[in-house]
């Protein structure tokens, strides 16, 4: 049922989502994917989100392990009452709203910018 | 008991003495609540009116499944919030934060933190090359049928389990807010969901979440708004008062037995935060919008909003213990008037938030919160009923049935039909379930969302050397390994089937279940030297291209 039926797979294709696909980029994306502007935005861009993504899973993972392995660090006091680990699990989800600040005023200046270069280089 | 069915996810499992709460299927039903009712009502007035209205403007596909893509980032930040801002997560974290204090903590940063995940390697990509559903991107270059089936089941997986737990929560809840019975409960959250999804489609969908969302918000912030003004806006006045009445103490300032081992709080963990990457009715909002600017836009809206709402859920937890622990009113009394602050509360731990709302708003505020919790439900029921018609009309007739010989209309008049019987489903096993345990079925909808549908998307659009083989064979064995360690796990295996020990050791089985999915389609695919494969190989760059730039993706139908 899988691997069978590829001429009809290939009719279904021209009747949906992927011929519009196929055949509006397959005559443009070589010549995006050989654009120095495309290149640059796509690194930039992929270098960064893994950076963002990266610091997210150390932040979390480090504060669930912490939790797992290190309590009484969590459980010193910083005020009267409140403890450490409360300001750390509310500092997580402070840095997790950051993060996505950084990204997106990043992409809508720097990103954006090169989006825009980019449609122009192609005469879009 | 309250708690168990109101399912905040995975609570249950981790710790049995969170378990050992009262009894499952002895609520109470209350005095009928009229102010409650009245609210209610008027949102259920003001929704079918937006319905109407959205029901006369939805003639194309793409209306009905993304609300044309007219939605702006805002709109659709509130949607997406509202979404994940369910009845489980307002009652069940500030009942969490009642009884454990810091723990509470540790599911609410869970649920936030996937959401930069989902919008540093998702949301864009996702934009610029899907339509409806998910399962649009995951086979854009990959077979349909195989990738459809596979989406198209992780989807309904993951919204079965969902929509099982959030009606018998909604019956339960209702029962104790309304004061009606059980199963016209049920009967109307099936009803409300199917007129909304099946005339008002995605548009309908969206509005009454971004309703529900902005009541929701105001109510939370009112409350947490009147807890803090209590301590005079002083946060550590309000933690000195907390532990100086709770029964743990200082410990609830602390880390506690919530998370007793390490390998559970990083399973639960995993699943907490790739499960959002993967949930069906959340990813489908990310078709409704424009272009992958706001797609972008509207997750970081969303997660300023989610996050928000965790810190009031928190506070509304310490306002809980700091107001409502001394007051015998709050509470089933026994022999002399002994209670325990802990078990005895009226109505269950789940209450906290609403015996707060009396406690600091009177009892208009009262019948405001338990219409907004009501309306919670319903909105969440109506993404999930939405993803679950999609799965079935757009992936499994119109590209594996059909085999994309059909029309827009016949797709969209099934995808309407699928919407009624999902509903009537729904009503049918939210009274089958009413007196099962249903605590470990969101836990499951997140373990399935981590180990089927994120690897299979993320691998497809991540990886040139995803094959069909690889991402059908690594889906499966996601899917099948998560439901097979929750059923092995002391959830099922023990509190629900009643064998004498768990065959698998932990209650979370993200860890384990989602890198053996990728790690499948990692070999399959490595291994799959077939023509299709290196055609599919091949086409990795034109979708990179798209993804990456828009270029090609298909416009906003706006109106």
């Amino acid at each position: 049922m899988v691997a069978s039926d590829y001429s009809r797979l290939d009719a279904a294709r021209a009747l949906t989502t992927g011929s519009e696909v196929c055949q509006s980029s397959d005559m443009t994306y070589e010549t995006v994917a050989w654009n120095q502007v495309f290149q640059d935005l796509v690194s930039e861009r992929t270098r960064f989100s893994w950076i963002l993504t990266g610091l997210m899973l150390v932040v979390y993972f480090g504060f669930i392990g912490l939790i797992a392995f290190d309590k009484s660090l969590l459980a010193v006091k910083i005020g009267t009452t409140s403890s450490l680990g409360l300001v750390l699990g509310v500092g997580v989800i402070v840095f997790a709203f950051i993060l996505t600040g950084l990204y997106v005023a990043r992409a809508n200046s720097r990103y954006d910018a090169l989006s825009a270069e980019l449609k122009r280089s192609l005469g879009q | 008991m309250i708690r168990a069915l109101l399912t905040l996810p995975f609570a249950l499992a981790i710790t049995p003495a969170l378990a050992a709460g009262p009894e499952l299927g002895a609520v109470q039903q209350q005095a009928t609540n009229w102010p409650a009712i009245g609210m209610f009502l008027f949102f259920v007035l003001l929704t079918l009116g937006i319905t109407y209205r959205a029901a006369k403007g939805t003639k194309s596909a793409a209306d009905f499944y993304a609300a044309g893509g007219g939605i702006s980032a805002g709109t659709n930040a509130l949607a997406i919030a509202g979404d994940y801002m369910s009845a489980a997560s307002f009652l069940g974290i500030s009942g969490l934060v009642y009884t454990s204090g810091f723990d509470g903590l540790i599911y609410s940063t869970g649920f936030l933190v996937g959401w930069p995940i989902v919008l540093f390697l998702i949301a864009e990509r996702l934009r610029n090359l899907g339509k409806f559903t998910f399962a649009d991107v995951a086979s854009f270059r990959l077979d349909q049928t195989a990738i459809r089936i596979i989406s198209a089941t992780g989807t309904l997986v993951v919204v079965a389990f969902y929509l099982i737990a959030q009606m018998v929560g909604a019956g339960k809840l209702i029962q104790l807010l309304f004061g009606l019975p059980y199963l016209y409960a049920v009967i109307i959250v099936g009803v409300l969901m199917i007129v909304y999804v099946a005339f008002g489609g995605m548009k309908a969908t969206t509005w009454v979440q971004v309703i529900k969302a902005c009541l929701l918000l105001g109510g939370a912030s009112f409350m947490a708004g009147a807890v803090l003004y209590k301590f005079g806006f002083n946060p550590e006045k309000l933690f000195e008062s907390a532990v100086a009445v709770h029964p743990k103490g200082d410990a609830i300032m602390a880390p506690g037995g919530l998370v007793a081992n390490p390998i559970e709080a990083i399973s639960l963990g995993v699943g907490l935060m790739f499960g959002t990457a993967g949930l069906p009715h959340i990813l489908m909002r990310f078709f409704t919008v424009s272009d992958a600017q706001a797609a972008r836009k509207s997750v970081f809206y969303a997660t300023g909003l989610i996050g928000y709402f965790y810190i009031l859920t928190f506070i509304i937890g310490f306002g809980g213990i700091a107001l409502l622990m001394s007051d015998p009113k709050h509470f089933k009394l026994g022999a002399g008037g002994a209670f325990d602050k802990l078990k005895d509360m009226i109505g269950g731990t789940n209450m906290v938030a609403v015996n707060l709302a009396d406690a600091v708003g009177g009892s208009y505020f009262l019948g405001f919160i338990s219409a907004v919790a009501f309306a919670t439900i319903l909105a969440v029921v109506a993404g999930l009923t939405l993803a679950g018609a999609s799965a079935v009309s757009h992936d499994l007739y119109a590209q594996v049935i059909a085999r994309g010989r059909t029309t827009e209309a016949a797709e969209v008049r099934l995808s309407k039909i699928s919407a009624v019987v999902i509903g009537i489903v729904a009503i049918a096993l939210g009274y089958i379930f009413e007196n099962q345990n249903v605590a470990f079925m969101v836990g499951l909808a997140f373990a399935v969302a981590a180990s089927c549908n994120f690897p299979v998307l993320a691998m497809s659009i991540l990886w040139r050397g995803t094959t069909t083989w690889g991402a059908l064979a690594g889906g499966l064995v996601g899917l099948v390994a998560a439901f097979v360690m929750v059923v092995l796990s002391k959830a099922v295996w023990v509190t629900t089937l009643g064998h004498p020990a768990a065959l698998f050791p932990y209650d979370n089985p993200a860890l384990f279940s989602m890198p053996l999915a990728f790690a499948t389609i990692w070999i399959v695919s490595s291994l799959d030297r077939s023509r299709r494969a290196q055609r599919e190989r091949a086409a990795f760059e034109a979708q990179y291209v798209r993804s990456e730039t828009g270029i090609g993706a298909s416009a906003a139908h706006a109106h």
